[in-house]
């Protein structure tokens, strides 16, 4: 590429306002197309839907149905270029709500996914001596394991975002888990330069987060430029909206008048109020989620 | 962090773009980190209402007095060890930038967090204590924030409280670490006095630091400057994947550095195989038109069905990257086990992975001594200068080129071990004088693969005497001309006449013919000719040296005739003067032949024609990508 052309017809004029103009657009003609936020958010969680793909053998992206995971099937149809080569997995607690089912009969097959719905199991089957929603949510976990018992994946790919919870901030983009499932915050290996330890010990796996750095409102912004379907609930009716989807019994609606994604993006501007503020589990203890995370919840 | 949520996304509804920054924080264990980002937060107005009187009250119920640095001990293990053990990363806003600010560690068993963190970032805050002063960690990080390409770098002199606010303590702790980083080519961008605890210099110059006339700390994070742009540089676009989900046959990967457009002539490297770009891909709507540029995800599809594999590098001929099997790095070490010469390991440079051997290690230091003594072998947190030698050939350039493919990571077993810059490629193949200056070629490789249709390489023919070896020799140099590649012969018997007069046939001398054809084929087969070298050789390590100088452009050919054929042929009666003892040192009537074990090629001319013999080799220079050959080469081999 020459951006510094020798026969610029910039030189040639003695106007130097006019010669500026020209060579402005003699530098835009040879330039690609300077990439905007969302675009490098995209290009790097790109990169590394590929990397999971090309460096493991059998991998799944766990679909909450949430507006995180919707963002993720969207960004790996970009990725490989229409079609999702791997299974999408909703581990169901069979508590969601009724829109959130509907919506995964609908885009299940909309968007040609190979979905797999697995169950949990009841809650007496759960460690008894966690506050009770974090002990619904650990549910999930043991549905999880289920799952990863029955089809054998090394990876898992998760939504989890760096700015959503404290704990979080501490994750790498591919997380080694324990055979039991379970994440050790201490001997966690180096992650520098796009280079990711894709090795797990026999049995154990790897949680992969494609979109570990991006923030809630990166999320929004991009649902809206890209088009993306989501869920009713989070929009405000009556006052009250979500603004992060969980089990209906632990999930509770913040108040807030944003009736659009538009809406949505001033309220986060405004904000001072955590996203999760809405899950009761954050706030039982403050160990709670570290302890889950530990055993191997998202 | 949930505490934090003010959004640093430009994507908002008034579609303001603010320039984000992403910055470290680095330095010695307790020397104030946790506590500067605490105040800086606050400063900024970056924490949530009621998060500070939270934790005081949390503080409080433990009995303990109140930190800023409680703000980011999230973690309840954290707090009962006292040290912060991990990357985090927080966001917050100064007058013109959004700042991205990861939080690295300073406890010297997490040195592996501090590079995860530091390797993201485009500027870094080094703090010193002014009481404690410069210590072993705030070298190690100086030096590693250099390994790791970050170059602005603010230096704050924390605790200015405990040494009464004194410029002259100042003074002498600013004078060390600049000097300390001017030794590694790292300006300051700015020295700092600051009480992060009071509030001093974090974000306003207090009467007790009045002497002191240059930026805050929030003036300072203000004044830097995003990544540097990557599209000025040449295409390097390092190949990801392959995929043929439909009737595309889609080569994806991010363009690293430099841009492209459909119908560009490109070049595949290693291989150096050359193509068209046809579309560029994409989703949901493709193709694309218009330039692509650095940092981009995307796909491409070519013009010609090429044997591409992931790690190949794609860039324009006339700018491709060099192709090694040999680099020197610097690098830093993480493993426990120290680094040492003649280790195994495996080494990524991007989506590209070789097995390597570590050939030498040069400068072994521990960058947090003052004085730097040498070491054979590169300790855990240490850093050094070493040789790899390469299993496959790899498509890299130097850092000082480019800094996106100038480097690589280490692994071992499966684990990220170290990593570091790639300083040379090709170096270190013998110890070159200082007072040499090779002059390179004004063509490079590429432009003349692009014309004769085949990359440079060594074509060796061992054998014994009368196998055949000149025979098809000539008959190869001749196929290759015709197709109008670039072949010379480099005959064994020619070259004793002239260049190899004054050597003998005693063990020496021979292995020292050898090394000289070596040299000679190779600096041919380095500016795209095929040499193709006739000679006995009969020992095996005098041809493992000629394989080490050509390395990747080495193809060993084993002319296999039986003995009996070669003695009965005799076309210079060297057999019957060897009978008769009028020969001394002859190859072919003793056992001293030493057949190779692992030969590119086999051939017994007594079974074939020298044209069925001439095929085979072309063959085999097409399989091993030595010659270009576009339909053999189908996507069926993906």
């Amino acid at each position: 590429m020459h951006l510094l052309k020798d026969d610029s017809a910039a030189d040639r004029l003695s106007n130097p306002a006019l010669a500026e103009r020209v060579r402005a657009q003699e530098f835009s003609a040879e330039l690609a197309p300077s990439m905007d936020h969302l675009d490098q958010l995209e290009a790097q969680s790109i990169y590394i839907f590929r990397e999971a793909f090309a460096r493991l053998k059998k991998i799944a992206l766990l679909w909450s149905l949430g507006k995180d995971s919707n963002v993720m099937i969207w960004l790996a149809r970009k990725a490989f270029f229409g079609k999702m080569p791997f299974p999408a997995l909703h581990v169901d607690t069979g508590k969601k709500f009724p829109e959130m089912y509907r919506f995964r009969d609908h885009y299940g097959k909309e968007w040609d996914l190979d979905l797999r719905v697995e169950p949990c199991p009841p809650i007496d089957a759960v460690d008894p001596t966690l506050p009770p929603a974090a002990r619904s949510a650990a549910r999930k976990t043991e549905g999880l394991k289920m799952a990863l018992a029955k089809y054998g994946f090394d990876g898992l790919i998760a939504g989890i975002r760096r700015d959503e919870e404290a704990t979080r901030a501490k994750e790498r983009v591919f997380s080694p888990r324990g055979l039991e499932g379970n994440w050790d915050v201490r001997d966690q290996p180096p992650e520098f330069w796009d280079h990711f330890n894709a090795s797990p010990p026999q049995g154990a796996h790897l949680r992969i987060h494609p979109i570990l750095h991006w923030t809630e409102a990166d999320i929004w912004a991009y649902t809206k430029r890209e088009n993306i379907p989501i869920i009713p609930l989070y929009l405000a009716k009556d006052g009250k909206r979500y603004r992060s989807l969980g089990d209906q019994d632990i999930t509770n609606p913040v108040a807030s008048n944003a009736a659009s994604i538009d809406e949505i993006l001033i309220e986060l501007e405004q904000t001072k109020v955590p996203e999760r503020s809405g899950r009761a589990l954050d706030h039982e203890t403050e160990d709670a989620f570290e302890r889950l995370r530990v055993a191997g919840y998202l | 962090m949930n505490m934090i949520v003010t959004s640093a996304s430009p994507g908002t509804p008034n579609g303001t773009t603010r320039p984000q920054v992403r910055i470290v924080i680095v330095g010695h264990v307790d020397h104030g980190k946790s506590t500067l980002v605490g105040r800086l937060l606050h400063e900024t107005g970056s924490l949530p209402e009621g998060k500070l009187e939270m934790l005081k009250a949390v503080s409080a119920r433990r009995g303990m007095p109140f930190e800023w640095s409680f703000l980011l001990d999230a973690l309840q293990t954290e707090r009962d060890q006292g040290i912060t053990i991990d990357t985090t990363q927080i966001r917050f806003r100064t007058n013109s930038r959004d700042i991205v600010l990861i939080d690295a560690p300073g406890h010297a068993e997490f040195l592996r967090n501090m590079i995860t963190g530091a390797s993201q970032a485009d500027g870094a805050v080094l703090i010193i204590d002014a009481l404690e002063g410069v210590r072993d960690q705030t070298r190690r990080h100086g030096y590693l924030l250099h390994l790791l390409g970050v170059k602005q770098v603010a230096i704050v002199v924390n605790k200015m409280d405990r040494v009464d606010f004194s410029a002259a303590r100042f003074k002498d702790i600013s004078d060390e670490i600049s000097a300390h980083l001017n030794g590694l080519g790292v300006t300051p961008t700015a020295v700092i006095p600051i009480s992060a605890r009071d509030g001093d210099g974090v974000a306003m110059r207090t009467d007790r630091i009045s002497w002191y006339k240059g930026p805050t700390v929030v003036e300072a994070l203000d004044r830097l400057e995003p990544a540097r742009p990557l599209e000025a540089l040449a295409l390097r676009l390092p190949v990801q994947a392959i995929y043929k989900f439909d009737d595309r046959r889609i080569v994806a990967g991010r363009i690293e550095s430099g841009s492209l457009i459909a119908g560009d002539e490109i070049v595949i490297m290693p291989a150096g195989k050359i193509a068209k770009i046809k579309t560029v891909e994409s989703w949901p709507m493709t193709p694309v038109a218009g330039r692509q540029g650095a940092g981009r995800s995307l796909g491409i599809t070519l013009d010609r069905e090429l044997f591409i594999e992931r790690g190949d590098i794609i860039a324009h001929a006339g700018t491709a990257p060099r192709e090694t099997r040999r680099l020197r790095a610097r690098i830093f070490w993480l493993h426990d086990k120290p680094l040492t010469k003649g280790d195994q390991l495996l080494v990524r440079s991007g989506p590209k992975e070789s097995r390597a051997t570590v050939v030498a290690i040069e400068k072994a230091v521990d960058p947090g001594e003052l004085s730097s003594s040498e070491n054979k072998a590169i300790g855990r947190n240490h850093v050094g200068e070493i040789d790899i030698s390469l299993s496959n050939p790899i498509a890299t350039d130097p850092y000082t080129e480019n800094p996106r493919t100038g480097r690589l990571v280490i692994e071992v077993s499966g684990r990220i071990a170290g990593g570091g810059l790639v300083l040379s490629v090709d170096a270190g193949q013998r110890a070159v004088p200082v007072d040499i200056v090779p002059v390179e070629s004004a063509l490079r490789p590429d432009e003349r693969s692009a014309r004769y249709r085949h990359n440079g390489a060594v074509v060796w023919l061992t054998g014994l005497p009368a196998s055949g070896k000149s025979t098809l020799a000539r008959a190869l140099e001749r196929r290759l001309f015709t197709n109008g590649g670039s072949p010379i012969l480099l005959d064994g018997d020619t070259l004793r006449a002239g260049l190899n007069s004054d050597l003998g046939f005693s063990a020496t001398d021979r292995s020292e013919n050898i090394r000289r054809l070596a040299e000679v084929a190779t600096h041919l087969a380095r500016n795209g000719h095929i040499a193709i070298v006739a000679a006995v050789s009969p020992a095996r390590e005098d041809r493992a040296a000629a394989r080490r100088i050509a390395d990747t452009a080495f193809r060993e050919i084993h002319i296999a005739t039986p003995a009996e054929v070669c003695e009965e042929r005799d076309p210079k009666g060297h057999y019957k003067k060897a009978r008769a003892g009028a020969l001394a040192s002859f190859t072919g009537i003793g056992n001293d032949y030493e057949k190779p074990e692992a030969a590119e090629l086999v051939i017994d001319t007594s079974k074939r024609t020298v044209a069925e013999a001439a095929d085979e080799i072309e063959q085999m220079l097409k399989a091993t990508g030595v010659l270009f050959d576009e339909l053999v080469d189908l996507a069926a081999n993906i």
